[in-house]
């Protein structure tokens, strides 16, 4: 994206600029990212003074301490989540963009009768929201004997991540031109070939984009992994942090905190090296 | 015996290679190619989203348990919701919760987008810092939600007494109504950057040759903003409200992190419902039939989509822009 249009900004004036523009936009900052900064100060406060908020400031850490994150590495299952989650997340992301690239490159450019109906009801099937499928799903996966098996996950992700990126990728597709596909089926190269050799590698961008989306769509799902998983030590990191942390009325906030914190790091980590990726792929997905 | 015949009949050989075995002849056939390419994607869509539809209106159709196949019982799963309050709370709950979260949502981000559309020093990583909340789980931030809304530690009664605004400690989550504000301002605040990072792409298409053109003309900021801005950003802004919306009303995680439908079941949403009675409470024909319900409001934002989309001719696969 530009910075070409920005309206008539240039006839605005510093001191009003200052009471219009940066003012307001400080606030949002700040309100936007407090509650990051109060679950990284509460991770590594200790538990005095967590809970002493007259002898100590709670905006501030006075004696920093790893206790929050060693309780929650050491003496529960966070590893064992964080690997599920994991391989729940990759296997998925892969499944999905296998499937994706095939329909998307059949919708875009192999023209078949029907195709654009096809591509309609994808866009379609990402209107369906989980919490009205989550209870059919669970008698299903009861019923083919995955109850409480990551399976179940990487089996009914792919119903959010597909339509996701198939629609991501036709419009990938779309940008690369038709006559480079040409050339190669006049020198005699198949469909597959085309697609393989040509196609995908100038798709590469669209696939990153679409690949860092359905890992952070599935690292970030809720409503499947606390309905088909009730096992401790299968659960993913959100509904673990929530369901396995919280311990009847007492909850200890730093480690809850500990928890949330480092769950959220692998895809903020992505984030923050592929930021440009997310961008593009969220306002071109409902550009498209 | 080498020898003419010979040499064209290679030189036939050689030309229909490409063609090659019927396997491959077939695999270049656009049409068999496409239904083969469709195949994956089109199964696990078939599978797991189709069939789970269809079957979720069924079941809701029955009085199936867990553990115990139900049997076709009519309406009756209706009919009791009909009279059921907190069904009726629930959906209060879920419209009050989306106009008003939507309406936040939608006001603070186009003041959001606003802003980043002037010239700005660090442009692009303000931009990227901005959409940290929406990378971040749900269920993550909502329990720093919490956490802020603890009715003895809350650092904003903390911060407000300090400031000497209020003097009792501020129970977020302990009555309906603190509960319900508290859980809307959540969602908006998570909505926030999903919203102004898309009009902004859709602020940054709009030519500023039109404001230069309506500023000659002496239309003041607001009739700029009313009368380009505005009406140039429709199409996108029709399109991630439809999501916004949708998203909204189906809403689960914020709920079940922050009060799980407390106090009292008085902050249930209709998915947060169904789960608490289809899941723990063992009836999943009836949680079935309340997600059902929501079916009818799910169907108007798509139809809303779906209109101010066919309007830019998409379908036909040509650029709009």
């Amino acid at each position: 994206m530009s910075d070409q249009s920005v309206g008539m900004d240039y006839l605005t004036r510093w001191p009003r600029k200052l009471i219009t523009v940066y003012t307001p936009l400080a606030a949002f900052l700040v309100i936007l990212l407090f509650p990051f900064y109060w679950m990284t100060v509460t991770t590594f406060k200790s538990n005095e003074e967590l809970y002493n908020y007259k002898d100590y400031n709670p905006l501030w850490i006075h004696s920093p301490t790893l206790d929050n994150v060693k309780r929650l590495l050491f003496e529960t299952d966070y590893p064992q989540w964080l690997a599920i989650t994991m391989t729940v997340a990759v296997v998925a992301t892969f499944i999905s963009l296998f499937a994706s690239v095939l329909a998307a490159y059949a919708i875009q450019r192999l023209r078949f009768r029907g195709g654009q109906t096809v591509g309609l009801m994808i866009y379609l099937a990402y209107l369906v929201p989980p919490s009205i499928l989550f209870i059919p799903l669970a008698t299903m996966v009861f019923q083919f004997g995955l109850y409480d098996s990551p399976i179940a996950l990487i089996l009914t992700y792919p119903t959010f991540l597909i339509p996701f990126c198939t629609w991501l990728l036709m419009g990938y597709f779309k940008s690369i031109p038709y006559e480079l596909e040409e050339c190669a089926l006049v020198d005699g190269a198949t469909r597959i070939q085309i697609l393989w050799k040509i196609t995908l590698p100038l798709a590469i961008p669209g696939l990153i984009s679409a690949g860092i989306f359905a890992f952070t769509l599935s690292w970030n799902e809720f409503i499947y992994a606390l309905a088909f998983i009730s096992s401790v030590e299968k659960k993913t990191v959100p509904v673990a942090v929530l369901t396995q942390l919280v311990e009847g009325d007492v909850y200890h906030w730093g480690s809850l905190m500990a928890g949330a914190l480092l769950g959220s790091l692998p895809v903020a980590v992505i984030y923050s090296f592929f930021v440009e990726h997310y961008v593009s792929s969220l306002t071109g997905a409902v550009k498209e | 015996m080498p020898g003419p015949d010979m040499a064209i009949a290679a030189e036939r050989k050689r030309v229909a290679r490409p063609a090659g075995s019927w396997v491959a002849r077939t695999l270049d056939n656009p049409a068999v190619l496409a239904f083969l390419f469709m195949l994956p994607a089109a199964t696990l869509l078939l599978v797991f989203l189709t069939y789970p539809l269809g079957l979720g209106i069924w079941l809701g159709f029955t009085d199936t348990r867990i553990g115990r196949s139900g049997v076709f019982i009519g309406l009756e799963n209706y009919q009791s919701l009909f009279h059921d309050n907190m069904f009726w709370l629930a959906v209060t709950n879920t419209v009050v919760y989306t106009v008003v979260a939507t309406i936040g949502k939608f006001a603070l981000g186009l003041w959001l987008a606003l802003l980043l559309n002037n010239h700005l020093p660090a442009k692009a990583f303000i931009r990227s810092i901005i959409l940290v909340p929406w990378i971040v789980p749900t269920v993550l931030s909502a329990l720093a939600f919490w956490w802020i809304y603890d009715p003895q530690f809350s650092i904003i009664s903390w911060a407000l007494t300090r400031m000497g605004l209020i003097d009792h400690y501020i129970d977020f989550l302990g009555t309906p109504n603190n509960a319900r504000m508290s859980l809307i301002a959540a969602n908006i605040w998570r909505g926030i950057p999903f919203v102004a990072i898309c009009l902004l792409a859709g602020l940054q298409t709009i030519s500023p040759s039109l404001y230069e053109a309506a500023a000659l003309d002496g239309a003041t900021s607001w009739q700029r903003f009313r009368h380009i801005t505005l009406p140039m950003l429709m199409p996108i802004l029709a399109v991630v409200m439809t999501f916004s919306i949708l998203f909204t009303f189906t809403d689960f995680q914020l709920i079940y992190a922050i009060t799980r439908g407390g106090p009292a079941g008085t902050t249930h949403l209709m998915a947060t419902l169904a789960f608490q009675r289809a899941i723990p409470g063992g009836q999943l024909g009836e949680g079935a039939a309340i997600a059902v319900a929501m079916i009818p409001f799910l169907l108007f934002a798509t139809l809303f989509s779906y209109f101010a989309l066919a309007r830019r001719k998409w379908q036909q696969g040509g650029s709009d822009d």
